[in-house]
């Protein structure tokens, strides 16, 4: 992780262009965001103006020209008005762009997910993937939004204070305009120093958070094993070096304010020298005391910007930093896409050829080689073996998560990889060991194959596989709200909605991985059932350890390491007293 | 709200320095008007350039106090709020690792992540800014007003009117924006659980061509949430144009009363120009206070947040008996009519269980999907509590022990084969921390495990991934089991942790577990009567009744749901 550090402000500036790539999108606001930032600091600017001619207007004792000071107090409410309004204008757009942007990028995200190859979401921790749809990009809406409230009429201001400097005393502004770059000097060095420490401060994150969602999530384990203790003092390590990295981040970021701060008292102090030496000089006829306070206000708004705009800055870097992260998700390459030529599977005969395949997980450690297999039509396949032999990866495989590395797989005759990933997956079934349910009703749940089933679909289908009379007792029926990963139903109960979901929706082609490996044999056998009608003329791959569901299948494969060591029917496997012979008898051993 | 205070405290110091020096430094930039005042009443009315240069060196000395003031408050408020956040998060942490099985089904996962991460950045960002800025603000404020108090009292009633009038702007949107901010919180939730479920549910969503429906559910709530922060945002907006309005409406009338009073002599140009900056200072303080209520209302609805999670208490209270010599005739585990039901489940799962196990015994537990078998060895380590009746562990009621003490006599074996980021033998050591690697080979012996453990690059140092991705089913099951055989149990519950192994291996697993020294008391819950039928009991369970119980063989007389089960498995080879 702590790979990509160095590369400092190149990669800065290109996640820039991707952020400003996202905002385009929205120039109507950024424009009318731009306009009423101007206007807001013209009035903001002017006011100042008004104000200082209105005290020249009150010399002293007898000496006030009230005509004058009402006529411009007339005219400061007039301003003050026009502001208000304007920066409340800017600010809804300011607020528009940013929260839309992070919306378009939250969305770029889930949509990168659902693209990514099998291998990247298996290899990364599900936390630290959350941590960057969620904590980053709100850490990078914080500074967006910041950024755009700030930044702008920050320039303004320095650009339109210069201007009306430069309108009332040339020489004076040019005490202002020689010690900004220091200032500027000043926040880019910060600036520079902060942004390594706002990366480390967001991997830091990123580790708790995989951390925290790993300990949570196995609580049941932790407790059953009293690893608190063990887990705490792990914890408290990844803790102890957030809380470092977060110190330092935040203290030399929090430098640039009063840096910059005192570099405006300097500035002020230099105005107050020249102004006050040029109204003696001039006998306060060719610059004014009202001039002088003109002035100073102005000093202080003129340097206030280069202020917020480091503070901004600081901001910006962690936003930055963060937005880094998640654009490394978004621009991770998605599995191959489908070819622009490749084919809908639309009519399926239930042929299904492996040539020659190979495949592995990883480069030095081979795991499937050379592998053969024809099924014919309306074939039922059982693979058997070890655990740990395979049998789950051919599943990788025919439903195309991972791709062959030699070889091919064809399905009706047609390269799986010639047709679209879509309409192939449309034509399979499957039911893994691994139950997956959604947050959502158990209704929701089952017709996800099939969202426009009729209520009585659903309940065949339920009916069919032994579910309804459980799903009856829940509390609220097929209504019943369950959360994340099943929450309180057994793994037997979540396998049964699983296999209900494919029962309603008759695909062609079945793929049942240990699908009944946590339901009883009581059920199962009434399920069997149910999946010999539903198997009737389908072509389908079984993976179980239960001998009993094997038993009729039309080809056994005996899977070892990755190879097909023996193939045939159950008798023949039998009589051959080999390593299947073997597995068979030793169900009824002890 | 008190529970941030509470981890402050430990920053006693650091929560005193840092707004003291930021006041400190607020102090010496009150003194500006006054010096620039000065200057021109004094230096430019008396033409005095001498006079001029001093004020203008002492406005140097000002700002260079002020600096380090400034960074001094900024290293302590730092100190503070990271050190506060760090310890919240630790007790955090900590108290969610002691909450029991009811809460955690029933509060989720994803939501203590948000909470523990990003909830607690923003209560530290929070509790930066306040330091830094929430006594200053005020300090100028209120200063500005007192040393207007000492130019002129009558001009000076404008800042008594003023600062009352933004105080009302000011908390009133802080008020209003607060409930919303705990929804953006919530809303935010949402989508953490919907991108959650979609790399956890990878392949039943491809499987079923469901990306885009996930994708425009992630949407819609993406879009609920942004409506809502625009919301917010419109609301929160309003802070610094209504501010600005009354400031500058106050600035019209200061220069209104100014006049008059210069008129009459009462006051001079200096005076109004002096009044007039303490003025802008208000201004320029609100707009940072402004961008700092956000900051902190996020923060308090963020606080409430994890308050809530702290305010769940575990339903389980802790017992406090140590370690126990079992009596030789009491049973190992016994259940007197034992009841349980879950929390907001209709139905009891258990109903009225009642058996005595001994010493060295084998108990098979079968029975259908969903007929109490889990429920019921769950009881055994006190996951759940019974609802009524009593489970005894040697004679004592489990709620009688720590649980410490209660679940080291425990190895239980899940039926999802959970195994955590690290090496073979760290996974191992979570049975028993000081467990030899000679004892941890012994638990794989036993667990069928330490031939494809040997076969990995570095064996015991091989790695391994979050929930064992790396690994298949099978091996994921076995390195759990012999993980709880680390621990030496003294009741070892399998909980169906064999369904992902084939019948041999589940056999040999079986067959070494007798075989072994000081063999524990076992409880194997199955639904392959073959993995059971040579237990010393089996307890057939029916929609959470005991539906028989005994032997295999007079199971097989006389219980016709256990009949039913084993021919079911074993047809004609029976």
């Amino acid at each position: 992780m702590a790979s990509k550090k160095s590369q400092g402000t190149k990669s800065q500036s290109a996640t820039i262009k991707k952020v400003l790539q996202r905002i385009k999108k929205y120039w109507f606001f950024l424009g009318l965001s731009v306009v009423m930032a101007a206007v807001t600091v013209a009035s903001t600017l002017y006011v100042p103006i008004l104000i200082g001619n209105a005290i020249d207007c009150i010399v002293g004792a007898g000496d006030v020209d009230f005509k004058a000071v009402t006529a411009i107090l007339m005219k400061v409410a007039a301003v003050i008005a026009v502001t208000a309004l304007s920066q409340w204008i800017m600010n809804i757009c300011n607020n528009k762009i940013t929260y839309h942007v992070t919306r378009d990028i939250r969305d770029e995200a889930i949509e990168k997910i659902e693209i990514l190859p099998l291998k990247y979401i298996d290899g990364h921790s599900y936390g630290e993937i959350v941590s960057r749809v969620i904590a980053d990009v709100d850490q990078f809406a914080d500074g967006l939004l910041m950024g755009f409230t700030q930044f702008f009429s920050g320039v303004l201001t320095i650009f339109g204070t210069l201007l009306f400097m430069i309108l009332i005393d040339v020489k004076i502004t040019l005490v202002v305009v020689i010690i900004t770059p220091v200032s500027l000097f000043v926040a880019s060095f910060i600036a520079k120093h902060t942004y390594a420490m706002f990366k480390q401060q967001s991997e830091a994150r990123g580790d708790q958070t995989a951390f925290i969602d790993e300990m949570i999530g196995g609580q049941k384990v932790v407790q059953a094993y009293g690893y608190e203790d063990e887990a705490m003092k792990k914890f408290d390590e990844i803790n102890g070096r957030l809380q470092k990295y977060s110190l330092k981040a935040i203290f030399y970021s929090s430098i640039t304010n009063p840096a910059t701060r005192f570099i405006n008292s300097l500035v002020y102090a230099g105005v107050a020298l020249t102004g006050a030496i040029a109204v003696v000089m001039t006998g306060g006829v060719g610059f004014t005391v009202g001039n002088l306070s003109s002035f100073l206000s102005y000093a202080n708004q003129y340097t206030k910007p280069f202020n917020e705009i480091s503070g901004v800055v600081t901001e910006l870097q962690n936003s930055i930093a963060c937005a880094a992260r998640i654009f490394e998700l978004i621009e991770e390459k998605p599995e191959i896409p489908d070819a622009h030529n490749s084919v809908e599977l639309k009519e399926v005969d239930g042929t299904v050829d492996l040539n020659n395949v190979s495949f592995s997980y990883a480069k030095d450690k081979k795991l499937i080689e050379d592998f053969n297999l024809h099924v014919k039509k309306g074939q039922r396949i059982a693979i058997v073996g070890p655990t740990g032999c395979g049998k789950t990866t051919i599943i990788n495989l025919l439903m195309r998560f991972y791709d062959v590395d030699k070889g091919s797989i064809d399905v009706s005759g047609i390269d799986i990889r010639e047709m679209t990933r879509h309409s192939l997956r449309a034509g399979y079934g499957m039911v893994l060991q691994d139950t997956w349910l959604k947050t959502g009703t158990i209704r929701e749940n089952i017709v996800m194959g099939k969202p426009d089933a009729t209520d009585e679909e659903v309940i065949a289908a339920a009916k069919a596989v032994h579910a309804h009379s459980f799903i009856k007792r829940l509390p609220k029926g097929y209504d019943t709200f369950i959360t994340e990963d099943g929450g309180s139903l057994s793994q037997g109960q979540k396998q049964l909605l699983c296999i209900t979901r494919v029962m309603l929706c008759h695909p062609p082609m079945l793929i049942l991985d240990e699908a009944t490996s946590s339901i009883d044999t009581r059920t199962e056998i009434k399920i069997q059932n149910a999946f010999a009608k539903l198997m009737e003329g389908r072509t389908s791959f079984i993976v179980a350890h239960r001998l009993s569901t094997i038993q009729t299948a039309d080809v056994i494969l005996v899977m070892k390491d990755g190879h097909i060591i023996e193939q045939g029917k159950h008798e023949e496997l039998l009589a051959r007293k080999g390593f299947y012979a073997n597995l068979y008898e030793s169900q009824f051993a002890l | 709200m008190k529970r941030v205070w509470i981890y402050l405290k430990g920053y006693k110091k650091e929560c005193v320095f840092a707004p003291l020096f930021k006041m400190l430094e607020a102090l010496f930039e009150l003194f500006v008007p006054l010096v620039v005042s000065a200057i021109i009443d004094k230096g430019i009315a008396g033409k005095d350039i001498p006079y001029i240069i001093k004020m203008t060196v002492l406005l140097v000395v000002l700002a260079v106090i002020g600096l380090t003031c400034s960074i001094t408050a900024q290293y302590f408020a730092a100190k503070a709020a990271v050190g506060c956040a760090t310890g919240m998060r630790h007790h955090l942490f900590a108290h969610i690792q002691g909450l029991s099985f009811t809460e955690m089904d029933t509060i989720g996962t994803s939501t203590l992540i948000t909470r523990m991460t990003s909830d607690i950045n923003q209560v530290q960002n929070g509790v930066n800014m306040v330091l830094r800025l929430f006594l200053r603000s005020p300090f100028i404020v209120f200063g500005a007003m007192i040393m207007a108090f000492t130019i002129d009292v009558q001009a000076a009633l404008v800042f008594a009117v003023t600062i009352p009038v933004l105080a009302v702007i000011v908390f009133g949107i802080m008020l209003s924006t607060r409930p919303l901010y705990k929804k953006v919180q919530a809303g935010l939730d949402r989508i953490l659980g919907i991108t959650r479920e979609n790399l956890t549910g990878v392949r039943v969503i491809r499987a079923f061509n469901k990306q885009q429906d996930e994708v425009c559910r992630f949407k819609q709530s993406n879009e609920e949430l942004n409506h809502l922060q625009k919301f917010v945002g419109k609301i929160s907006g309003l802070m610094n144009p209504l501010t600005y309005v009354v400031i500058n409406v106050s600035i019209i009338v200061l220069i209104w009363i100014g006049a008059v009073r210069v008129n009459s002599g009462t006051l001079t140009q200096g005076q109004v120009v002096a009044l007039y900056n303490y003025m802008s200072q208000i201004l320029v303080e609100l707009i940072k206070l402004a961008n700092l209520i956000i900051i902190v209302t996020k923060a308090l609805a963020c606080a409430g947040r994890i308050e809530s999670v702290f305010e769940v208490e575990s339903s389980m209270k802790d017992g406090s008996l140590e370690r126990q010599e079992a009596m030789q005739q009491t049973p190992v585990v016994e259940f007197k009519d034992v009841s349980l039901r879950y929390s907001g489940a209709g139905d009891e799962s258990v109903s009225g269980v009642s058996f005595k196990v001994f010493k060295g015994q084998t108990v098979g537990v079968i029975g259908g999907t969903g007929s109490g078998k889990s429920s019921l060895v769950n009881m055994i380590p006190r996951f759940y509590d019974a609802t009524s009746g009593e489970v005894l562990i040697d004679g004592i009621n489990v709620c009688d022990y720590k649980l410490n003490v209660l679940r080291d006599k425990v190895g239980i074996v899940m039926q999802k084969a959970q195994l955590f980021k690290g090496s073979i033998r760290e996974n191992m050591l979570w049975g028993r921390n000081d467990a030899s690697d000679e004892e941890i080979f012994e638990a794989l012996d036993i667990a069928q495990a330490r031939e494809f453990v040997e076969k990995k690059d570095g064996k015991l140092d091989a790695f391994v991934d979050q929930g064992g991705k790396n690994l298949s089913g099978g091996q994921r099951q076995r390195l759990t089991i012999a993980r709880a055989m680390v621990r030496k149990p003294e009741i070892l519950i399998l909980d169906d942790s064999a369904s992902a192994l084939d019948y041999a291996t589940d056999a040999a697993l079986r067959k070494s577990i007798r075989d072994m020294k000081n063999s524990p008391t076992v409880f194997i819950v199955s639904q392959r009567a073959a993995s059971l039928m040579h237990a010393d009991m089996i307890i057939v369970l029916d929609d959470g009744v005991v539906a028989g119980m005994g032997t295999h063989e007079e199971l097989l007389k006389n219980c016709e749901v256990y009949r039913e089960i084993y021919y079911s498995q074993f047809k004609k080879e029976a």
